[in-house]
């Protein structure tokens, strides 16, 4: 195992931050902690990478704990916090080359490693990091974070703020990390990203709902889900709400998504009762379920 | 001018030195519509939307809002819109009631309308409990419905919204966006800015910012069927990738 | 030790990239010494004064000759009788009045003693205290000289004698206060600010999980500002001497020395606070609340040290700045050696070691 989390707590005065969290990442594994703002992610980030003590449990980084062995960690891990912590007047090639020189190496020696992301920042390697995109800092920061080689690669929120494209291209990156043997733990508030990971951590208000592949999370979802439409969006979900079989109702971009409390749904049955509701244009079918979905129904 | 449309925009430029920002962008909003204003960091729609709320002249082109010419009457367009944004929303350091006395306030309502809204409005989301806690205490996603409510305290014709639900629970980003339908279905005009494409596939309309221009304008589901991909993402990527 | 090298030469980017931080740092002590030297000054210059003379014979014009010579007065008005002192007065513009006894050069002759009364305007105390000492001190050296000339010794007013400051030179006191503002500000301050930027910008969690030693950092941050302090000493002294003539009568090296113990006593001080503040802002207020105001005020730079009431004669006894203030003074006015401020040395000395090792101990290796 390359990381080993056993019942980890934490609370900052009033607030329990972490409950008794426990998952375990295999060597060269990518695995998600998913969840909104403030559901601990960057608590649990800080105790793995040795910055905060945890009031509870134990927890392992490639063998080492975070506690007694706090100085091999830091020796052997990557940690990019949110915000892509960089130097903003330092240029591009001056950051990269500070933390290759704090971590005792040079860019040279590990330049097979950050090849393919650097190469497209190189063109801006005078310009200084506050002037960068949202897009270039965050693959400048990843260069930073990987330019010692390490083992094992803690990504905070390394996508909020950035545009799509720069989105795709990063989780490109970390697909072509992981091949390299790279542990890589990663944290997003958004539920699109899941899919990408090996593996993932469903978590809110310091507790985990869920641990598993995309996929099967996806399949345990217990009920058949209807993408329903009508005319007016609002009326119809003031409808549904109203319903007397309603399981849930929750808007899903053009559609809402629509599960019932009986075993044997009834399409017609819906559609004539939104019919009375004067909606028109009604539109009901069946549809599969998303991880936003299985969170919904899990945090419910 | 159509009185159905709130936002006629026509030719719109802004320019900075040689740099043209906003290239000659025309579009119309129609009342009661849920505008998407889409585009990558840089686009040019924040400028753009800065010029529609009337704190920047635009460089040449036509503009209307709420019926008043940006050019002209930018401080009755501030009147007649509401804002809100992730970054800025409420004092964290007031309490609820506190909060909405003062953007009540800043808007010029009595004192008497200020204690009717503030009561329904305290209703409508429940927060009856912690109308006298201060805001910083709350969870964020109650914070941000708290934000929409007061920045349409005033009533206004249309609201602008900046990155309105990222970072937000799922469940709470659907109670935000069945408040939005709301105020859509009561005839205010919404215009959601983000570049969190989920954020889009909510919107009826959806326009897409690329250097400066327009490149797209339709519902995100004929979007879709032009662009031949499952979500607005994709059309996105797309676009952006060229 | 490349790593420590790393460290410094980023810190020196961070300090030459920003060049606000940077005007402020060389351009403050450049200004601070040129306000005390010029503006706010004790010395006096051209200033009006009569002349009430009832005698009018040689002796008494050759002090107003001499008067009149000196730059520090010009003699505006000769006045004839008592009452026009007060009138002359109201006008404003006339801040002395030297009044010659009747029968000025007979009485020196005949009981080696004759009289002057100045007057001075007091509604600006501290101009007239002036004022009445630079008189006192034309009229010694006139004194002397008539002296000279004779055998037998006249006398025309009580001696005033100033020591090591003769020509009373404010900015010869300004100088060793302004040098020890200038070092704790630079030294504290700067190092506070710039570890609390690196907390502010999340940097600082990057560095923790590194291999870098908390040792590395803390020297790492300090070192560029102990250069940059030395320069910042240099440029004080120089100017001193060269601009406003002032001797140093020590050891430079004696004094380079000493400045040198204040600036890590003022370093280690910046770090400590800068281990109890979480963002910039509250570090500088910390260094200007804490630091400044005692430094401007109990330090005995501005306000002398004996004429404060008990309780804070005590405090100041706790302030690093007092007891460089003393040596320095020491050194540039009364070129002592070693010998007589090895007591206020080894007080300094103590104090960084204090400082240092609860800085060392307080130091975070985690973020809480």
């Amino acid at each position: 195992m390359s990381i080993c989390v056993a019942n980890i707590s934490k609370s900052y005065k009033n607030v329990k931050a972490l409950q008794d969290i426990s998952f375990n990442v295999k060597v060269g594994e990518l695995f998600g902690i998913i969840g909104p703002d403030g559901a601990g992610k960057t608590t649990l980030f800080r105790i793995l990478t040795t910055l905060l003590f945890a009031d509870n449990g134990r927890a392992t980084v490639s063998g080492w704990d975070v506690v007694s062995d706090y100085k091999n960690i830091r020796k052997s891990v990557g940690y990019m916090p949110g915000r892509f912590s960089l130097y903003q007047d330092l240029t591009v090639e001056e950051n990269l080359q500070f933390f290759a020189t704090i971590f005792g190496t040079t860019i040279e020696e590990n330049y097979d490693l950050i090849k393919d992301i650097y190469v497209q920042i190189e063109p801006f390697k005078d310009r200084r990091a506050g002037k960068l995109s949202g897009g270039m800092k965050q693959k400048l920061a990843l260069c930073c974070a990987l330019i010692h080689k390490p083992k094992v690669l803690f990504l905070d929120e390394p996508t909020t703020g950035v545009d799509p494209v720069s989105r795709k291209e990063f989780w490109e990156m970390l697909k072509r990390l992981q091949q390299k043997n790279i542990t890589i733990l990663v944290s997003t508030p958004y539920m699109d990203e899941a899919a990408l990971c090996d593996r993932i951590a469903l978590i809110q208000d310091g507790k985990i709902l869920e641990i598993d592949t995309p996929e099967a999370i996806v399949k345990h979802y217990p009920k058949p889900i209807y993408n329903v439409s009508a005319n007016n969006m609002y009326k119809l979900i003031n409808s549904l709400n109203a319903y007397q079989y309603i399981h849930s109702v929750y808007p899903f971009g053009e559609f809402v998504h629509y599960t019932d409390k009986r075993a044997e749904f009834n399409a017609v049955e819906l559609k004539l009762y939104l019919e009375s509701k004067n909606l028109s244009n009604i539109r009901i079918e069946k549809t599969v379920a998303t991880i936003e979905d299985t969170f919904m129904e899990l945090a419910k | 001018m159509s009185i159905h449309n709130v936002i006629q925009v026509e030719g719109l430029t802004k320019k900075f030195g040689d740099f043209t920002a906003v290239n000659a962008i025309s579009f119309k909003v129609e009342k009661g519509e849920i505008f998407g204003f889409l585009g990558a960091n840089g686009a040019g729609k924040t400028t753009a939307m800065k010029m529609l709320i009337g704190i920047s002249i635009p460089s040449s082109g036509k503009a209307t809002v709420a019926g008043f010419d940006v050019f002209t009457h930018a401080e009755s367009i501030k009147k007649s819109i509401g804002y809100m944004s992730q970054k800025f929303a409420l004092y964290d350091d007031l309490t609820v009631k506190e909060n909405i006395t003062f953007f009540g306030g800043i808007y010029g309502l009595s004192r008497k309308r200020i204690r009717q809204k503030s009561a329904v409005l305290i209703e409508e989301l429940g927060l009856e409990k912690v109308a006298n806690k201060l805001v910083g205490a709350l969870p964020l996603g109650w914070k941000q419905k708290l934000s929409f409510s007061v920045s349409m305290i005033h009533d206004p014709k249309i609201v602008f919204l900046d990155e309105p639900t990222g970072g937000v629970d799922p469940i709470t980003r659907r109670q935000f966006w069945e408040m939005i339908y709301k105020a859509a279905n009561q005839g205010i005009t919404v215009f959601v800015t983000t570049h969190y494409m989920d954020e889009a596939e909510y919107c009826d309309r959806v326009s897409i910012m690329v250097n400066g221009k327009i490149e797209a304008l339709d519902t995100p589901k004929k979007l879709k069927e032009q662009f031949k991909v499952a979500n607005m993402n994709d059309v996105f990527l797309k676009l952006a990738r060229g | 030790m490349k790593r420590f090298i790393g460290f410094v030469k980023k810190e020196f980017y961070h300090i030459f990239r920003d060049r606000r931080s940077l005007f402020i740092l060389f351009g403050m002590p450049i200004a601070q010494i040129m306000l005390f030297g010029f503006a706010i000054t004790n010395e006096i210059n051209n200033v009006d004064i009569a002349i009430l003379d009832h005698s009018k014979d040689t002796n008494t014009e050759e002090i107003i000759n001499k008067i009149s010579a000196s730059k520090y007065f010009s003699i505006n008005q000769f006045i004839d009788k008592e009452s026009d002192i007060e009138t002359i007065f109201k006008k404003g513009k006339i801040k002395a009045v030297l009044n010659f006894e009747k029968d000025f050069s007979k009485n020196l002759i005949k009981d080696y003693k004759a009289n002057i009364q100045i007057v001075t305007d007091a509604t600006d105390p501290n101009t007239a205290n002036t004022i009445s000492n630079y008189i006192n001190a034309i009229l010694t050296q006139y004194n002397k000289e008539l002296n000279n000339k004779v055998a037998f010794s006249y006398q025309i007013v009580p001696q005033t004698r100033m020591v090591y400051n003769p020509e009373l030179k404010s900015v010869y006191m300004f100088v060793p206060g302004v040098m020890t503002i200038i070092l704790m500000l630079v030294s504290a301050m700067m190092t506070s600010i710039s570890i609390a930027r690196e907390k502010e910008l999340g940097t600082m969690e990057i560095l923790l999980v590194s291999p870098l030693k908390p040792f590395q950092v803390i020297v790492g941050k300090v070192f560029p500002y102990i250069f940059l302090s030395i320069i910042n000493a240099i440029v004080i002294v120089v100017l001193s001497i060269f601009i406003f003539k002032m001797p140093v009568l020590g050891s430079l090296v004696l004094l380079g020395l000493e400045s040198v113990l204040f600036i890590i006593t003022a370093l280690a001080l910046g770090i400590l606070i800068s281990t109890i503040s979480a963002t910039q802002q509250t570090a500088m207020m910390i260094s200007l609340m804490g630091l400044m105001l005692p430094v401007i005020l109990l330090s005995g730079f501005i306000f002398p040290i004996s004429s404060m009431p008990l309780p804070l004669q005590v405090i100041s006894n706790i302030i690093p700045a007092k007891w460089f203030i003393i040596i320095i003074k020491g050194i540039m006015l009364k070129g002592v050696g070693i010998q007589f401020i090895w007591k206020e040395t080894l007080i300094l000395v103590g104090m960084t070691i204090f400082f240092i090792g609860i800085s060392v101990k307080k130091y975070k290796i985690r973020l809480e």
